[in-house]
């Protein structure tokens, strides 16, 4: 072997190898470089285009169907819109969905809508889509500050005449509203509250409880070897109770200025009692699925949990009558029984290519077809429709446990805020967590907390 | 050497020197052509999917980048002294040097053991090896999901607590309460299963590599085979297996994710139990939407893994031969 002649070659070919790597490797990042600035540069034209849709979207909002200002918004051939859903629990509503989709197309030849069903971590996945030019064109979500900053929700301010504002469930109006601007259409109000067996507190000789001291005392009573006194999901509560016991206190995250408002004493003195409950080991915790899903209630592996509207018809299924609800009880003397009530909104995604056909098709479905909003907020799981004149129309609403809920959520409910993000959630959690499972003194902890939210806020309000 | 396998060499040297050097220019030319038909896609995929993220992102950490990707306001090392300053980040640290310290050890111990088990086996010896090595072939998620729903839940049907059962104990909730902290054995454990059948075939290899007759000679001078062999001939000839072993246990520990999320989840209650750095700045980055702070959490990570690791490397003297 001639490993001389090798050995030149080797080296030689390793000489033009090395330069034409770098030329190379030059070129990718340019050229990758290039692909981001042309992605920034959509934003704008999207934005260009909102702004000129909105022009015409008056005229169709006054005007006629949304039939026909689709068909004016796409005079230039098919449009194709994808439309996010997370994937609801409730059997058939993934083709009710479907359903919807179908309808509109055959009303609008010229347009089909792309259901995506997602399973798993919904906003993550839709936090990445949203960065990219080729996001949802239509997704459902939960509107905060930093998503209007980021312009990834289109105004949709046209589609809320003043007819539709008076007739559109007040909370639902200001959890889609920044800055005096409507951003999303709420699709189902979901108030989550207490579910008791009536058999059960009966036998205990006891009454729903109306005080934390109450709920603490029922969840001793009723725990009984294999069925656990109440389950508030497999973190045993933290994450449910640390945010409403805030509310349940009589204390707010922030207040009107946006200055944390949850460091109190009554909150203080609240948590010390959350505390008491999580560690009463009376609280299920383990179970194979957790607290939005009824199959642990249902499989009567505790007495009372917590839950949505939503599992109300999987529930009466299981227990006919033999259930009971109540809210979020008291906390102290300054305290109120509470009821959040959460829920999902529709937003058009600016960066769209088809804002226009977008809203048109939100307007149609969840503002103009009360029949569909029927459907979906009543035929599979239960969700409260945040147009008035629906959520009246609706039978099922109008009687037993669904009837209290109902009841019970105008007087007690409370919604998120636009302001307050995950990261405060994530603040609020943390030191409720430490409270419970680390023995840590409320006030401080509390006070801790108040010191991460405020350094958030500064930075969202600082934009 | 490689090259003489892709490009044959040509079968005789003409005395023509331009003719000579055409070949060589053709021979050249297919040389090149074969390296970057090989290099090159993988090289384009490490460009595209490597390099320009990180340098995205260490480019994002010195920006105000909050629900974008697009740099948007220089702020510095503001992320950094915003993620270094943030207890719960030192928290997550201490955390996965609690998982490391359990882990590692656990680890070592018993891929050493099993493969010296496996490798004594007369028969059925593919069995073993396979059998053993089989959990690697196994997702993280799937073995997080059947710890937690099947495994270790806290009901009493549960598989563990059925078998405490049988002792007589109480069922436990295993996942879910911080005294006493049972949800490190769930993590552990499932980390165990998956990855001890990977560094077994380490040592599988390292152990076939020393020579017979080491154990020979021992013999003629009286050691008795077992322990005796074991400390002074294997385990001491393992060394380079071993620190190798430490080393890319140590880096998979540091970088665990998948087994916290889905066993713990991100954002409940019990996350905090036990959150790892990996998991924090998953949820500063695609919870809270903070890519800038994220990527500055990440590149922090990552110097405290090269440091480890370096310093591992200098203690157990990584890469040095076996008569230095």
């Amino acid at each position: 072997m001639s490993s001389d002649a090798y050995g030149n070659k080797g080296s030689r070919a390793r000489g033009v190898t090395r330069r034409r790597f770098v030329r190379s490797a030059a070129l990718v990042v340019g050229g990758s470089a290039l692909l981001a600035a042309c992605g920034d540069n959509t934003v704008a034209p999207a934005s260009s285009t909102t702004a000129a849709s909105g022009t015409t979207a008056t005229t169709a909002a006054a005007g006629g169907t949304a039939t026909t200002a689709a068909a004016a918004a796409s005079s230039g051939g098919p449009i194709t819109l994808s439309h996010w859903y997370h994937q609801y629990g409730e059997d058939g509503t993934q083709q009710a969905a479907l359903k919807y989709a179908a309808d509109y197309t055959k009303a609008n030849p010229n347009v089909t809508i792309k259901v995506e069903w997602i399973p798993g971590d919904y906003d993550s996945k839709l936090n990445a889509a949203l960065l990219t030019p080729e996001g949802p064109d239509i997704y459902e979500g939960h509107l905060t500050n930093s998503m209007v900053q980021a312009g990834q929700v289109a105004p949709l301010d046209d589609l809320f005449t003043d007819d539709i504002k008076k007739d559109f469930d007040k909370v639902a109006l200001a959890r889609n509203t920044v800055d005096g601007k409507i951003y999303g259409v709420q699709m189902i109000n979901d108030p989550q509250l207490f579910y008791y067996r009536k058999s059960l507190l009966d036998k205990a000789g006891l009454k729903p409880p109306t005080t934390m001291d109450e709920l603490i005392n029922a969840s001793k009573a009723l725990n009984s070897g294999k069925v656990k006194g109440l389950y508030m999901g497999n973190d045993g509560g933290i994450g449910l109770m640390a945010g409403n016991l805030v509310y349940a206190a009589g204390a707010k995250f922030l207040d009107d200025n946006n200055k944390p408002a949850f460091n109190t004493d009554a909150v203080a003195a609240a948590w010390a009692q959350g505390k008491t409950l999580a560690s009463s080991n009376t609280l299920l915790v383990g179970a194979p699925t957790d607290w939005w899903d009824p199959s642990a209630f249902d499989q009567n592996l505790a007495a009372m949990t917590w839950n949505g509207l939503w599992a109300m018809p999987t529930i009466t299924k299981t227990f006919a009558d033999d259930f009971g609800v109540f809210p979020f009880p008291a906390a102290g003397p300054s305290g109120k029984p509470v009821i959040y009530s959460g829920g999902w909104a529709e937003f058009v995604n600016p960066k769209s290519k088809n804002v226009q056909a977008a809203k048109d098709y939100v307007n149609w479905l969840w503002l103009k077809s009360a029949d569909k909003q029927q459907d979906w907020s009543l035929s599979y799981g239960f969700h409260i429709p945040p147009r008035i004149s629906t959520a009246n129309g609706a039978a099922a609403l109008k009687s037993g446990n669904a009837a209290t809920v109902v009841d019970l959520t105008n007087k007690y409910g409370y919604g998120d805020l636009t302001i307050w993000n995950a990261a405060m959630g994530t603040a609020l959690t943390d030191a409720f967590t430490n409270v419970v499972q680390k023995n840590a003194d409320p006030k401080a902890e509390l006070a801790a907390a108040t010191t991460k939210v405020q350094a958030e806020l500064d930075k969202v309000l600082k934009k | 050497m490689a090259s003489s396998k892709i490009v044959p060499a040509s079968p005789k040297i003409t005395s023509d020197a331009d003719l000579n050097a055409k070949g060589r220019r053709k021979r050249q030319l297919q040389t090149t052509l074969a390296f970057w038909g090989f290099v090159g896609p993988m090289m384009l995929g490490l460009i595209i999917f490597a390099y320009v993220p990180i340098i995205w992102g260490l480019i994002l950490s010195f920006f105000d980048a909050r629900n974008t990707i697009t740099p948007t306001k220089f702020v510095g090392v503001d992320n950094y002294a915003s993620i270094i300053g943030d207890d719960q980040f030192r928290n997550s640290i201490v955390t996965i040097l609690i998982f490391a310290l359990f882990i590692v050890p656990i680890t070592v111990f018993f891929s050493l053991w099993l493969a010296v088990m496996v490798n004594t086996v007369r028969y059925a010896r593919a069995f073993f090896r396979s059998v053993f090595f089989l959990p690697t072939a196994c997702s993280y998620v799937v073995a997080s999901l059947v710890w937690r729903i099947t495994l270790f839940n806290g009901l009493p049907y549960g598989f563990a607590n059925n078998l405490i059962y049988f002792f007589g104990l109480d069922p436990i909730i295993w996942i879910g309460t911080a005294n006493p902290p049972y949800y490190w054995v769930v993590l552990v454990t499932v980390r165990l299963w998956l990855q001890v059948g990977f560094y077994m075939i380490l040592y599988l290899a390292g152990l076939q590599d020393i020579p017979k007759e080491l154990y020979e000679a021992a013999y003629v001078d009286g050691a008795r085979p077992g322990w005796a062999t074991f400390r002074r001939i294997t385990f001491p000839l393992l060394r380079n297996t071993t620190i190798a072993v430490l080393l890319l246990n140590l880096i998979a520990a540091f970088q665990a994710f998948d087994e916290f999320y889905n066993i713990l989840g991100a954002k409940s209650g019990l996350a905090l139990l036990a959150r790892p750095p990996l998991v924090y700045l998953y949820n500063i980055a695609f919870t809270n939407q903070n890519y800038g702070a994220g990527a500055a959490g990440g590149f922090i990570l990552v110097s405290i893994i090269i440091v480890i690791t370096l310093v591992q490397g200098k203690l157990l003297g990584f890469g040095r031969s076996e008569n230095q």
